[in-house]
C-alpha cells in the first residue's frame, strides 16, 4: 500500500502545510499509509513462543531433578540441534531466520519426551530430524502436518529401538547420581499415585510429573495460548474409557505422556484443528487411540501415535467442522422481543 | 401435544442446551478488547472556524455519485444544493459554506484515494444561510418526511454512508416493530457519539420520534456502550422528560450493551439488542427492525423540523495531536486545519486516519477534506509490522463476529482460488478488522479479505 498516492487536490497555500510537522518543509505533506486496523493488539508469534518455553522450564526443571544433570544435557544438546538445523535449512531455502522461538520448543519438547539416558547422538539426530524432515520440508513453520517433536520422536523410536527402551529410577535431588535400569509403571503396571504425581518413576525425562505439567499447563491457559477443551476431553476421554474397561482410570491419566502430550503437543496449534469443536473431536479422537494402543496395541505406550494420528487427520477435521456463519440457518425467525 | 412438550418445556430445553455448550465454548462469542482511549469523552463539543475553501467531492456516500448543478463562478449560500443525487440510491451534497465556486475539477477521495468529480467553493466569510423552512413533523405526511429527508441529502453518519431515505423507506412486505438507535461507538478515540448524547439528547431524541411516527413503530431501543455512563445518563434523562410530557410511547428503553468492538456493527448490535442474527445478506429490517445512528437521527431531527440539510457534523481529533477536542465541522474542511485548531502533531505523528483505528482509512495527505460519516479524525505513528506465517492458532476464528474463518480467505486469496473464498461465506464479513487486531502473525487480513471479494466479483460478473 505504500507509496501509492494520488495528489491531484490541487493545493492551497493556507490548507497544504503540514501541520503535522512544520518544520519539515521538504516533504511538508509525507505520510505513512497502511491498510486498517490501524491498531493492532499485542499477541505475536515470538510472545507465543517463548510462554511456551517458559511453561516448558518447569517439566524440563522436573526432568533435571529426577534423572540428573544429563538430562540437562540432553536438553541442550536437542534445542542447540534444533536452531541449528532451522538456521541451515532457512540458509539452503534462502528465506530469511528469525528466532521466533519455535525451533526452542520443538527442541524442548522432544527431549522431553526422551528417556533420561538416551545417547547424545540419538538426541542430536531427532532434533535434527524435528526440524529438517518434520517441519522444513512441509514449507517451515505453520505448513507442517506431524507435530515436529513426535515426528522426531517416532522417528528415533523405529531407528534406534534397542537404544531407547532402557529406562531407569528416578533420582530425585542427587544430580550426579546414575539411576538403576528399570521399566516404566505403564509397562509393569506398578507406581504409586503420589509418585506418579510427582513425578517420582521411571519414564521419559519430561513426562513423569504431573505436577510440574500442570504449572507449565497453567501458565498457558492463563496467557490464553491453549483452550482448556483439548487437555480436558483428551485426558477426560483416556480416564472414561479406562474406567469403563475396567482399569484404574487415575493410573492411565498419571502415567506415561498423556498429561504433557494433552497440553503441549496434541495443542500445538499447526497440527491440531482450528476451531473449538474441531479441537474436541480431535481429543477424543485421541484418547480412544491412546486407550486402544495402551490396552491391545504392542507398544506400553500410545500418546506419541495418537497424536501423530489425530495430526493426519486434522485437515479432515477442518474441512467439515466450520463455526456456524452469523445469519445462517436461523433465517426466517422474526423478531424474538415483540 | 400439549403437557409434557409445550412452549415452556421447549424453551426451557433450549436454554439448557444454549447453556451447555455456551459452558463447553461451543458458542460464537466474537469481538475484541481493544484500548479505548476515549480521551475526549469529557471535552465539549466547540465549533470550528469556518475554512476558507472547502473541497467536496462528489462521492460521499454510497451509491449513484451525485452530479454537479452549479458552474464556475457561481455564488452559492450555505446549504444551497450544488450537487443533485445521482439516483434514488444516492444523495444530494450542499455548499457547507456562502461563497464562490472556484473549481469543478477531480479530486482523490478521501476514501479510495481514487479520483473523483469534487466542487471547491471559496469562503466569503459571512456564512449566510439559504432560507429555512421549519416545521411540525406532526403534521407531515410520510412522503413529506421523506422528501425532507432525501432532499437534505442525510447519510448513515455512522459511518456507512448508506442514503438514509432509502433506509426509511422499507418495501411494504417489511413489517418493522422496532427501531434500534446506535450510540454504541464502538471503534476506540472516536467521541462524537459519546458527546451528542451527552449534549443534545433531546435532538436525537426528537429525531428518533419523527422516525417512529414515519414508521408507525412504538418501540425502540437506545443501544449505549456501558462504558459511557455519562451518556446513558443524558439519554435516559431525556426520555424520561419526554414521556412525562406524553411525546414518547412508554416502550422507548436505553440498553446498556457491552462495551467490545465491533458493538456498533448493525449485525452484532441487532443481535445483543434483540437476541436474533439478521439473516445473512439480509438487513435488519428482516428481523422487524431498523438502525439508525445517533448523529443521523440529529440530522433527520435538523432536515425535517428545521428543513436544514446536512452540513456538518462532529468529529473527533485526537491521537498525537497537542489538544484532542470534539469540533463541529463543515464538510469539505481540510482536516489540516482541524489538526492546527488540536495544536498539531506531536509524538512523531506520521499517519492520518479518517475514521476509528480499527476500520478508517489512512490519507495520503494532511489537507483532505472531511466528509460526511467521518466523525473522527486521527493522528497516529505508524505501526508497520512483518508479516509472518499464519500459525493456525484460530485466534482470528474466534474473534469474528461474523462466525467466519479469516485465515482461509488469506489462504486462498494467498494461493488464487479465489472460487473457495464463496463456500467460506467471503461475503459475510464486513471488514471489522478484529482478525487483523489479533493475529499473532501480522497478517494484514482485511486486505487479503477485500482483494479476495475484489476478485470472486470480478469472476462472477464475468
Amino acid at each position: 500500500m505504500d507509496g501509492d498516492r494520488v495528489e491531484i487536490l490541487p493545493t492551497n497555500p493556507t490548507n497544504s502545510m503540514n501541520p503535522i510537522n512544520p518544520t519539515n518543509p521538504t516533504n511538508p505533506t509525507k505520510l505513512v499509509l497502511s491498510p486498517a486496523p490501524h491498531l493492532r493488539g499485542k499477541a505475536s508469534i515470538d510472545r507465543d513462543m517463548y510462554i511456551v518455553v517458559l511453561a516448558l522450564l518447569f517439566p524440563a526443571a522436573g526432568g533435571v531433578y529426577f534423572f540428573g544433570l544429563y538430562a540437562l544435557l540432553m536438553l541442550a544438546t536437542a534445542v542447540a540441534c534444533a536452531v541449528l538445523t532451522e538456521y541451515v535449512t532457512k540458509s539452503m531455502r534462502r528465506r530469511p531466520f528469525c528466532m521466533d522461538g519455535s525451533a526452542i520448543v520443538t527442541g524442548m519438547l522432544f527431549a522431553l519426551v526422551m528417556p533420561p539416558r538416551s545417547p547424545l547422538w540419538i538426541v542430536a539426530v531427532g532434533s535434527i530430524f524435528c526440524i529438517a524432515i518434520g517441519k522444513e520440508a512441509f514449507g517451515g513453520l505453520g505448513q507442517n502436518i506431524f507435530n515436529p517433536a513426535l515426528a522426531g520422536r517416532a522417528f528415533v523410536a523405529v531407528s534406534f529401538a534397542g537404544a531407547l527402551t532402557r529406562f531407569i529410577t528416578p533420582t530425585a535431588g542427587a544430580l550426579m547420581a546414575d539411576g538403576v535400569t528399570a521399566a516404566t509403571p505403564l509397562a509393569d503396571g506398578f507406581a504409586t499415585y503420589r509418585a506418579l504425581f510427582l513425578g517420582n518413576v521411571a519414564g521419559s525425562m519430561g513426562e513423569t510429573s504431573a505436577l510440574l505439567i500442570l504449572i507449565g499447563g497453567a501458565i498457558l491457559l492463563a496467557f490464553g495460548l491453549i483452550k482448556w477443551q483439548m487437555p480436558v476431553f483428551y485426558i477426560g476421554t483416556v480416564a472414561v474409557l479406562g474406567l469403563l474397561l475396567g482399569e484404574d482410570p487415575f493410573f492411565h491419566v498419571l502415567a506415561g505422556g498423556l498429561m504433557l502430550g494433552a497440553f503441549f503437543m496434541a495443542t500445538d496449534y499447526v497440527t491440531s484443528p482450528l476451531t473449538t469443536p474441531g479441537k474436541i473431536v480431535f481429543a477424543v479422537g485421541a484418547g480412544i487411540l491412546v486407550i486402544l494402543i495402551r490396552l491391545w496395541g504392542v507398544l506400553p505406550e500410545g500418546v506419541a501415535f495418537s497424536i501423530l494420528l489425530m495430526n493426519a487427520v486434522t485437515p479432515l477435521i477442518d474441512r467439515y467442522i466450520r463455526p456456524r456463519p452469523y445469519g445462517h440457518v436461523k433465517r426466517g425467525r422474526k423478531e424474538a422481543a415483540s | 401435544m400439549s403437557g409434557r412438550f409445550n412452549a415452556e418445556r421447549v424453551e426451557l430445553f433450549r436454554q439448557v442446551g444454549v447453556r451447555i455448550t455456551e459452558a463447553l465454548g461451543l458458542r460464537r462469542k466474537g469481538g475484541v478488547h481493544p484500548p479505548s482511549r476515549k480521551f475526549t469523552s469529557g471535552r465539549k463539543i466547540e465549533r470550528a472556524p469556518l475554512p476558507e475553501t472547502v473541497i467536496l467531492p462528489l462521492e460521499q456516500h454510497v451509491g449513484a455519485p451525485a452530479k454537479a448543478t452549479v458552474k464556475k463562478g457561481d455564488e452559492v449560500k450555505v446549504g444551497q444544493m450544488i450537487a443533485a443525487a445521482g439516483g434514488f440510491v444516492s444523495a444530494a451534497i450542499h455548499a457547507t459554506v456562502s461563497g464562490t465556486v472556484k473549481q469543478l475539477t477531480t479530486v482523490a477521495s478521501p476514501l479510495t484515494g481514487r479520483p473523483v468529480p469534487g466542487v471547491i467553493i471559496a469562503a466569503d466569510g459571512k456564512d449566510e444561510w439559504i432560507e429555512l423552512a421549519p416545521v411540525d413533523p406532526k403534521g407531515l405526511s410520510n412522503e413529506e418526511i421523506i422528501a425532507r429527508v432525501q432532499e437534505a441529502g442525510i447519510v448513515g453518519l455512522g459511518g456507512a454512508t448508506f442514503p438514509t431515505h432509502v433506509k426509511l423507506s422499507p418495501p411494504p412486505e417489511a413489517r418493522i416493530t422496532s427501531i434500534i438507535v446506535n450510540g454504541a461507538e464502538c471503534e476506540p478515540y472516536s467521541t462524537a457519539d459519546d458527546r451528542l448524547m451527552q449534549e443534545e439528547p433531546e435532538r436525537i431524541i426528537a429525531g428518533l420520534k419523527i422516525v417512529m411516527q414515519l414508521l408507525s413503530v412504538n418501540r425502540a431501543y437506545i443501544g449505549i456502550e456501558k462504558n459511557k455512563p455519562e451518556a446513558i445518563e443524558q439519554m435516559q434523562r431525556a426520555i424520561s422528560a419526554a414521556k412525562a410530557a406524553a411525546s414518547l410511547p412508554p416502550k422507548v428503553t436505553v440498553v446498556a450493551i457491552p462495551a467490545k468492538y465491533p458493538m456498533g456493527a448493525t449485525k452484532t448490535l441487532v443481535q445483543s439488542i434483540l437476541g436474533v442474527e439478521v439473516p445473512a445478506g439480509g438487513r435488519a429490517r428482516e428481523v422487524g427492525t431498523l438502525v439508525q445512528n445517533v448523529a443521523t437521527l440529529a440530522a433527520i431531527y435538523d432536515a425535517v423540523a428545521l428543513g436544514k440539510p446536512l452540513v456538518e457534523c462532529v468529529v473527533t481529533v485526537t491521537g498525537l495531536v497537542n489538544e484532542p477536542k470534539n469540533l463541529i465541522a463543515r464538510f469539505g474542511t481540510p482536516a489540516s486545519l482541524l489538526i492546527e485548531l488540536c495544536g498539531g502533531g506531536t509524538h512523531g505523528a506520521d499517519t492520518v486516519i479518517f475514521g476509528g483505528p480499527m476500520m478508517g482509512i489512512a490519507q495520503s495527505r494532511c489537507d483532505t477534506p472531511i466528509l460526511k460519516g467521518m466523525s473522527c479524525v486521527i493522528l497516529a505513528k505508524s505501526d508497520i509490522r512483518t508479516e509472518k506465517p499464519c500459525i493456525r492458532c484460530g485466534r482470528c476464528i474466534d474473534v469474528c463476529p461474523m462466525g467466519l474463518m479469516p485465515l482461509q480467505y488469506v489462504k486462498f486469496a494467498q494461493k488464487g482460488d479465489f472460487d473457495d473464498l464463496a463456500d467460506y461465506h467471503i461475503a459475510n464479513c464486513f471488514e471489522c478488522g478484529s482478525c487483523a487486531y489479533d493475529c499473532p502473525a501480522n497478517i494484514p487480513i482485511v486486505s487479503y479479505i477485500k482483494t479476495g471479494k475484489r476478485e470472486l466479483w470480478r469472476q462472477e460478473s464475468q
